[in-house]
């Protein structure tokens, strides 16, 4: 593990109940590939931030962002609990990791000091902004992905996964809602709005088939009730996606090539410059605060 | 870890009803007419006996957040420390728990009426099945959200998203007022 940076160590982490997670198992690889999930697609939207098409969609999308953020925060600050738990360290609520060599992890050394090969986010979320057609149909993709399966996460094995996304869900059901007005709005809007929505299509449809394809790490995890049969989930959120366009008049795309690799950390090369953005000042003030 | 019986308060002074006392003076900084309890935030008061030598109490106060990314929740946690230090109190520990999931059924009455009189419509439905419906009524608003100004029922939905994650944004049609709904959740 890294150096721990500058978490904020009087926060008190309560887990839900009893942690199914072992870390010598993939379980830590698969909270971080739902934390890394929720950061990535965060910080895209947040590049919005006063770019928005008018006021109020500006704020949608960086309320979206913040709940994001939210989940990102909680699923790190538990990877980091069960690491620091496996390691021996017991943190004390008010014993900082002052800057000295101390191996803690923290939510923050989770986000901003590990590489593009150690993130493991599908590779939907990466894809850039495009024009405002290509980031509701983005969001669109994954809320739906993320709305079956909190659903299902809701009964995990694993109380704090499942603690987490009972409380997630309450608000990815406003993305849900949020998006899928948004797709109708531009589908079924003007010709130039139906055309993005077209464009956008041909841009992401291909990193949809990796939601569903289940990570190395993730096949134990199905098996013990902790992580979620994706094959389920690929039904709803395929009936979901065809209410939506049938409404929206978009053609479903076909079959095609899927792209993946992301879940296993093999991204595109937009995750590089991400990250660049996003760790650049714990990189170069490594501790540094807010 | 033990709950602690009344005795034990009076070697310091701290009993249960000065901690909620304490605590009701802690406000939401977003909406600084709430409460932290008005609100629901806080979800238990446990007093911690640590037998170390002397008697050595700590006060743990466990809270909730009301949205998953609500920022104000560090600020709530350092404003809970602060209540208690100025009163002399400085073992406080703050917990953070995430289950079961807050819900505006948590808010006073009190509570409704404060935002109410602030400028901010309080929730007015019944959580319970709203999150169901939510997604079959696309385009669809809560209805009947009373103008808190002027009390017409006649208000449109401008955003479901406003200045804070609980809150969406409404207009009212009769005095034109636009303003903030504290959501149902």
């Amino acid at each position: 593990m890294q150096e721990a940076s500058n978490l904020n160590p009087e926060k008190n982490l309560r887990l839900s109940g009893s942690s199914e997670i072992t870390p010598s198992g993939g379980g830590v690889a698969f909270l971080l590939h739902l934390a890394d999930n929720a950061l990535i697609l965060s910080q895209r939207n947040s590049e919005w931030c006063g770019h928005g098409p008018i006021l109020e969609q500006d704020i949608a999308i960086t309320n979206i962002s913040l709940d994001l953020l939210g989940q990102a925060r909680n699923f790190y600050q538990y990877v980091a609990q069960l690491i620091n738990e496996n390691a021996g360290i017991s943190l004390a609520p008010k014993a900082a990791p002052s800057g000295e060599n101390l191996t803690v992890a923290s939510e923050d050394s989770l986000a901003y000091l590990r590489t593009e090969r150690e993130f493991k986010n599908c590779l939907l979320v990466e894809q850039p902004n495009g024009d405002w057609a290509q980031t509701i149909l983005r969001q669109f993709f994954f809320t739906a992905y993320q709305f079956y399966l909190y659903q299902h996460l809701q009964n995990s094995k694993d109380e704090q996964i499942a603690a987490i996304a009972t409380k997630a869900l309450k608000e990815v059901t406003y993305h849900l809602r949020w998006s899928s007005e948004w797709v109708i709005r531009l589908g079924d809007g003007t010709a130039e709005s139906h055309e993005r929505m077209l464009n956008a299509i041909d841009e992401l449809w291909s990193y949809t088939g990796e939601l569903f394809e289940a990570a190395g790490y993730e096949f134990p995890l199905i098996a013990e009730g902790i992580a979620a049969d994706l094959l389920f989930i690929k039904d709803k959120w395929q009936a979901k996606i065809e209410e939506i366009f049938m409404e929206a008049t978009l053609p479903l795309p076909v079959n095609t090539f899927m792209h993946q690799g992301g879940k296993e950390g093999l991204h595109s090369e937009h995750l590089g410059y991400i990250l660049a953005e996003l760790q650049y000042m714990q990189r170069t003030y490594p501790g540094s605060e807010w | 870890m033990t709950v602690i019986q009344n005795n034990l308060f009076q070697d310091t002074g701290i009993t249960e009803q000065k901690i909620w006392d304490v605590l009701s003076m802690v406000t939401d900084p977003e909406v600084p007419v709430l409460s932290i309890l008005d609100l629901g935030i806080v979800r238990e008061v446990i007093i911690h006996n640590q037998n170390a030598g002397e008697n050595i109490l700590s006060v743990e106060i466990i809270i909730t957040p009301t949205y998953t990314g609500c920022p104000a929740m560090d600020m709530i946690s350092m404003n809970i420390k602060l209540a208690f230090l100025e009163k002399g109190y400085k073992n406080i520990i703050i917990t953070s728990v995430l289950s079961p999931a807050w819900t505006t059924d948590w808010m006073s009455e009190a509570g409704k009426e404060k935002l109410k009189a602030y400028g901010i419509a309080p929730p007015q439905l019944n959580p319970a099945g709203l999150h169901k419906g939510r997604m079959e009524k696309l385009f669809k608003e809560e209805k009947n959200i009373g103008c808190p100004l002027c009390n017409s029922i006649n208000t449109r939905l401008i955003s479901q998203f406003g200045s804070t994650a609980c809150k969406a944004l409404y207009q009212c049609n009769d005095c034109k007022e636009p303003f903030d709904y504290f959501k149902c959740h």
